[in-house]
């Protein structure tokens, strides 16, 4: 193991904001900011609360924008694995097993760990081992250089 | 009170969403690249994800514990917090969560980052996007009831 682009303070900022953004639509609407399942009710229109949900998710694409006007420098946007039949693999995958799952890094990552739901940690533990073991086969098979 | 619903219905929810499209971005975890390198436990490691997470729990843990003093959320006084989740490890849980890991590190994408980079305007972020549409799609026509 070799340790390389830890960027100990933006991702930690990031982060807390993230759970800021959490906070907010918990403390003050009661719903969870679970990624895969909003966007899951949004595609599929549910009737039953897609107004707030699709705003959620059109805020996910605003605010990077907001954020570009502040010529933040951020940390970049680089996709390593660029393979167009790779690419929509992952995105199958991740389309499915999210809804298989009931949750992604946000829903059973930050939500179900912060409520210290056992489901949610092992859940997660679950998807970090996969991918963990994915990017070493990944790399192994020299279908990407990291 | 009108204003009231508006704040519930427009507002809440537009605000989280940006400031959590806004952290995904300054956290690093919008960048296929740095969510792949943390992947990358046995070659070059980045650490930083592990950050990205305990900041972010370290503000939703307080606020659910906050929840559990207050009768209901702030602007949404006919609504309880939810406690009723499903608490059993199931096969469901474990086949869905793998196969997103998979399909997690083979582009470096989750579903939040996936859908705010979509402001790259760029050709594979577009086509994962839809394919991971598609890929709900099948889960939906998969389930029975």
């Amino acid at each position: 193991m070799n340790i390389v682009n830890f960027t100990l303070v933006e991702s930690l900022l990031g982060g807390l904001i993230m759970g800021l953004g959490v906070a907010i639509l918990y403390l003050l609407r009661g719903n969870y900011a679970g990624v895969s399942k909003i966007y899951y009710n949004v595609i599929f229109v549910n009737k039953n609360g897609f107004l707030w949900r699709l705003l959620f998710i059109v805020g996910l694409i605003i605010g990077p924008i907001i954020l570009s006007f502040f010529s933040y420098n951020d940390l970049g946007f680089e996709m390593p694995n660029a393979n167009p039949i790779i690419v929509i693999l992952g995105g199958l995958l991740v389309g499915y097993g999210t809804q298989l799952g009931s949750g992604c890094t946000s829903g059973h990552g930050i939500c179900g760990i912060g409520r210290l739901s056992i489901r949610s940690i092992f859940g997660t533990c679950v998807f970090v081992a996969a991918g963990v073991v994915t990017v070493f086969i990944a790399r192994t098979l020299e279908w990407v250089v990291l | 009170m009108g204003s009231f619903v508006v704040i519930k219905n427009f507002f809440v929810p537009l605000a989280s969403g940006i400031i959590f499209g806004i952290g995904l971005v300054i956290a690093g975890m919008a960048n296929p690249a740095k969510v792949m390198g943390f992947l990358n436990v046995f070659g070059n490691w980045d650490p930083s994800l592990i950050f990205v997470m305990s900041g972010a729990i370290a503000v939703s843990m307080p606020a659910f514990l906050i929840s559990k003093k207050m009768s209901s959320p702030l602007f949404n006084k006919e609504k309880v917090f939810n406690q009723q989740f499903k608490k059993n490890i199931d096969s469901p849980l474990i086949i869905g969560s793998l196969i997103f890991g998979i399909g997690w590190a083979l582009v470096g994408f989750c579903p939040g980052p996936a859908i705010s980079s979509l402001t790259q305007v760029d050709g594979n972020v577009f086509m994962f996007f839809i394919a991971m549409s598609i890929g709900m799609l099948v889960k939906k026509g998969f389930k029975s009831d």
